[in-house]
This record gives structure tokens, sequence and C-alpha cells, in this order.
């Protein structure tokens, strides 16, 4: 199943000031699959993916996407090389329509794919289609995730980071946009780096799964070794999922 | 509330009319001749605390109570459905505002009236680009404005180039200002910002004074070549060799005949500002201004380049502002850095913030009501700023968003009705 390499993150350093927020990170990603990075609150889950994207900057160590390193890049020369994020907190354009929103997430497609692509993402999600006049900001919770993870396909990445997709959803909800990531995947060939606290569906999703504490990598493997692992059953998964 | 209350909050209400009235309305100069003396008018002190105490007393009693903090903000403005009654309303403007000087009542003042107004429109489209759709609060928009009356005024003068070759020169000065401006504020946002833009527009200023040998300082410049239709000029009697524009169509001198033209000439230049901006929302660079007034972080996760989007923005507006700055050095005929200060940077910020951010109707509309209500009252004297202020803190109680809140979105739907219960 993996292929090629897509994303080698070795010895990943970054902070906030004084205070260190990764502490040496490793981390591959192969072409093709679903890789999970699952950790509390804090851990520096999203910090990672905020640090690939550029910001912050990597103060030690080296990320390679498709073997070449990005880790002295501007954010928006890291986002028109095929890697597309649907942030933390979804962060969609309020005030502006959903259609806009998608053509938005477009800024780094070719023009002539726009209407395929738009077509693409109104199948995954039709309820976006519904809603396509209707301002961002106006949209329910997992409507407005719908709409982050589409206007992030709508760039044609290759390599697709996904904070958090089922923060503040229904559980029906989140069974929902996790089928859809399967989707995005299997269908569509787009590999998937995907943040989550919902450690079981996220494991139940994913190929393989890393663990992150304080910063730091303290587990790795295949998703199905880690949901039976008893240490992560004990810290991630009990009490509720 | 109780009536004690009621009693209580119109008291305080009357105190606060007491110190104020007790300066503005109770003491008045008077020339005696020799020196200035001094009129108290008490009296009239009783009778404006008395119309608060009881204007507030009735509003209670009317209301129950007034509106304290925030009240339910609405951000509906026009209805769904009237976004083609804007369009209507932009073509009829657009019939009237061009049928103005042949209108039975245009006299001189209505089209040197107009004219203002157009200029403030012009000046509001500009800003709308920075703050209305970048999101980037500008308080010294009246720089560009500056820079664009004064490339006018010295290339016109020094270099004998008519109004059409300054123009794009002017245009591009300014907007060579504003990126000036717009780099050392790239990371900045909001308040600090704001207080940036200031600082520039006060040192543009400051700097007109004082360079005196290149602006003549605070005298200003003067003489300014007026423009001419087509190389037709707008005199009596014009220079040998040279065909005045009354003698051409054969018609009498009128000195009406410049201030129409000028009139026509600003309705142009700010079709074509109107137009430009409402292209470039379309394109790809306005829609990465609104997305990053809506929300930067985003924007940068999208692929959009921060730094050019912010400086297109700045170069843009200014270079409208520069434009319109031009019409006003070739309009007057003078300029200093009297015309340049910061209460018209002020007046063109409430233009755009009393229009509906983003909103290029709103703007017609509050440029409108911004230069006619001080004409408008005009027989209050030295009251008319005060009834202007009262008129604009209405104006945003009853419209805390601006007059016109709705956003036309930039993708068109072709194939798709919104039904009413989804659009909103």
């Amino acid at each position: 199943m993996p292929g090629f390499p897509m994303l080698e993150v070795r010895g990943l350093h970054a902070r906030y000031g004084a205070i260190e927020a990764l502490r040496g990170v490793d981390i591959d990603v192969a072409q093709g699959e679903i890789v999970t990075l699952i950790g509390a609150n804090g851990a520096g889950k999203s910090t990672l993916l905020m640090t690939i994207c550029g910001q912050p900057r990597a103060s030690a160590g080296s990320i390679r996407y498709e073997g070449r390193d990005i880790a002295g890049l501007a954010t928006f020369e890291i986002m028109r090389l095929g890697i597309a994020q649907s942030p933390e907190g979804r962060r969609v354009f309020p005030r502006m329509t959903v259609e806009e929103n998608l053509k938005l997430g477009a800024t780094v497609a070719d023009v002539k794919h726009y209407d395929a692509d738009l077509a693409r993402v109104y199948k995954l999600f039709p309820r976006l289609e519904e809603r396509r006049a209707q301002r961002g900001g106006t949209l329910s919770g997992g409507e407005q995730q719908m709409l982050a993870i589409g206007r992030a396909l709508m760039g044609r990445p290759r390599l697709l980071l996904l904070d958090e997709p089922s923060l503040g959803l229904a559980p029906m909800l989140v069974k929902q946009i996790f089928a859809t990531i399967r989707e995005i995947n299997a269908a569509e060939g787009v590999t998937i780096f995907l943040v989550e606290q919902n450690a079981y569906h996220a494991l139940r999703l994913a190929h393989r799964g890393y663990v992150m504490v304080n910063g730091r990598i303290t587990l790795a493997g295949p998703a199905s070794d880690l949901l039976a692992n008893p240490e992560v059953r004990a810290a991630y998964l009990e009490g509720g999922h | 509330m109780t009536v004690p209350a009621m009693l209580r909050d119109a008291g305080l209400a009357a105190l606060v009319a007491l110190a104020l009235a007790l300066p503005v309305v109770g003491i008045r100069t008077v020339d005696t001749g020799a020196v200035l003396g001094l009129d108290y008018r008490f009296g009239w002190v009783a009778i404006a605390v008395g119309i608060v105490f009881g204007g507030r007393l009735t509003a209670l009693l009317l209301y129950d109570r007034l509106p304290r903090g925030p009240r339910r903000i609405r951000t509906k403005g026009l209805a769904g459905r009237s976004r083609t009654l804007v369009r209507y309303a932009a073509v009829a403007f657009i019939v009237f505002a061009a049928a103005l000087p042949q209108l039975p009542f245009s006299d001189r003042y209505v089209v040197d009236t107009a004219t203002q107004v157009l200029i403030y429109v012009m000046l509001g489209w500009g800003l709308n680009v920075v703050v209305g759709l970048a999101g980037l609060l500008d308080l010294g928009y009246v720089a560009f404005y500056a820079v664009g009356a004064y490339s006018y005024a010295l290339l016109a003068k020094n270099f004998g180039l008519s109004f059409w070759e300054c123009l794009p020169l002017a245009g591009a000065f300014a907007a060579f200002f504003g990126i000036l401006l717009g780099f050392p504020v790239l990371r900045l946002r909001g308040d600090y910002l704001a207080i940036v833009t200031l600082g520039f527009g006060e040192m543009i200023r400051i700097l007109l004074i004082n360079w005196t040998t290149l602006t003549g300082g605070p005298n200003g410049l003067t003489s300014i070549p007026r423009p001419d239709f087509f190389g037709l000029a707008f005199t009596r009697s014009p220079a040998a060799g040279e065909t005045a524009f009354h003698e051409f169509f054969g018609l009498a001198f009128s000195t009406q005949h410049r201030i129409t033209f000028l009139y026509y000439l600003i309705l142009i230049l700010a079709l074509v500002t109107g137009w430009a901006v409402e292209r470039m929302r379309r394109l790809p660079v306005g829609r990465a201004w609104e997305a990053l007034r809506e929300d930067e972080i985003a924007c940068q996760s999208l692929g959009i380049n921060r730094t050019t989007t912010k400086l297109t923005a700045f170069a843009i507006g200014a270079s409208f502002g520069g434009f319109a700055g031009s019409f006003f050095a070739t309009r007057q005929g003078f300029i200093s850095p009297e015309s340049f200060t910061f209460i018209e940077s002020a007046t063109i910020l409430a233009i755009v913030v009393l229009g509906g951010m983003g909103s290029q109707v709103g703007v017609v509309l509050a440029a409108t009501v911004l230069v006619l209500l001080p004409e408008v009252f005009r027989d209050l004297a030295h009251y008319r700023m005060m009834v202007f202020g009262l008129a604009m803190v209405l104006i945003m109680v009853w419209r805390p968003t601006g007059f016109v809140t709705q956003r036309t979105p930039t993708v068109r739907l072709s194939d798709f009705t919104p039904d009413p219960g989804a659009a909103r």
C-alpha cells in the first residue's frame, strides 16, 4: 500500500517565544496513506501542522515534501506545492458565500479545472451545494467543517492536512465526515495526514498512527496496533469515544 | 424603569447638557468696535437644558427604557431580493447625475455642490478598497489625495503637462506612496495600523508645509493650470492661435461652461473608479482582499500571498485618491496643505463606514448625506456642525452597520435560485 515518501519530518523543533512546542518530532507519511496523529490538548499536534505550513518556522530539524526541503519557504509558497490544510477551527470566510469560499480554495489551482473540481466537491458534500449561496458564517458547525475540507480540496492537493475535523460535531456527523475522508483518500488518491483528539475514530480510519505527548512522539505504528495498545487505550480511548 | 429613576436619568442628561451648553451656548463673543466683548446668554442655556431634560424624560416614558449597551444589530440591511433594487438605484443615480446640470433648478451652486459630492464618492470608493474590502483601517487616506493634487500642480506648472497627461502620473505617484506606506504596516492590524496610517497622513501634510522650495509651504501653489476641453480653453479671450470653448461651439461666453465641464469630468472619473473597483472585486485579487479581511491565516493556508495582496490594496486605493487629488487641484486652481488635514481623512472614512463597509452604493448615499447635511443646515450658522454631529450619531444609532449592509457575492450563480429561507 504505501508508495514513495511524501512527507518526511526529521528532528523537528518549533517554539512560541520561550516555550518549546515541538521537541524533536519524526513523522513519515507515504503517498496514498492516511496517517493520524493523536494526543491530548496542548501536546503540540496543531503546532506540528502549522510548522509544516511555515508558521511558526522550524527552529531546528527538517521538513521534506516530495523530497524537497520546505522548512524555509513562506506559507503561501508551501501551499502552492500541492499541500492543503483544513485548519483548526475551520476558519471559513464568514461573510462570503459557500461558493466564494470554494473559489478562494481554488486560488492555487488551474482555472480550467474549476468547474470539474466544484462538481467533485459538491458530489462529496451535497449539503454544500444546497447551501452554495449562503454565507459561510451562517452554516452549522458540521457544514463549516465540510466547507473547510471542500475548500482545501479545491486546490487539488496531493497531501491534505486535517486539523481536528471532528471538533464540536455531533457523533453522527463525525461518522459522516470520516467516511468522506476515507472516500477522498480511496477514490481520489489524496494522501491524508490527520490530527485528532478523537483517537478512536481517527485510529479506525487511518492506516498508521502516531501518539504525541508534550511535543514528542511517544508511540508509532499501524493504527490497528495502537487501537489495541493498552497504554493508548488507557490514555485516549477509555472513558468513552 | 420607575418614575424616580427616569427623573434621575433625565436629570443626569440635563446636567451633561448644562456642562456642554454653558460654554457653547452661554457665552458668545461680540465685536464692540474696539475690543472683543463677551455676551452672556444664560436664558438660552436654560432653554437648552430644559429641552434635553424634557426630551429625555419623554423618550424614557415613550419607550420605557432607552437602549443600553449593544442592541440587536441589524445584519440584513436591505433585504435579499432588493439586490435588484440596488442595481436599479445605481442606474437611476447615473441617469440623474448625467442629467443634473440640465435640470431646471440647476444653478452654479447646485452643480458645485454635486461636484463636491462626486469628489467624495470617488474618494470613498478608493478608500473602500483599503478599508471596506481589504479590511485595513487607514486613517491617513488624505495623504494620497494630497500627493495626487501636488503631483498634478507641480507637473502642470513646471513641465507644462496637460491634465490628461498628468492624471496617470498622479495616480502612479499616489500608488507609489501607497506601497511606501504598505511595506512597514504589513504585519499590523486594527488599532496599530490605524495609528501608523494616521501618522503617515500627518507626515505628508507636514512635509508639504515645510518643503517650501518645492511646495510653496503654507502658502500653497497658485495659478494651477485649468483643464481644457480637448484643447479648447474655457476663457473669455484665448491666447493667440488658440480657440476658446465658446468660440468653437458658437456660444456666448459663460463661466458656467467650465463648472459644467468639471462636473462631467469628475462624474466620468468617479464612474470609472466605481466600475474598476466593482470589476476588481470579481477578480482573484479582489476576492483575495475580501478573504484577507475575513481571515488572514485561512488566506495564507490557501496559498494567497499576503504581502502582494495587501500592497495591491494600498496601491490601488491610493491611486484613486491620487486621481481625485488631481481633479481637486485643477478645479480649485489653488492648493495648500490646509486642504489635506486629518478631518478630510476622517470624513472619507466616515463615508465608507456610514455607507456600510465595502458597499459601493452605500458610499454614494453616505457621500451625498455628508456633503449635503452641512449645506442644508447652512442657515444655522455656527450651530451647523453641532446639528451635523447629531445627525451622524442618529444615523449610527439607526443603522449601526451602515446604509447598505448587503454584500453582493462575487461568484454568480446562474443556474441556482436561493430559496428565501436558505439565502439568509
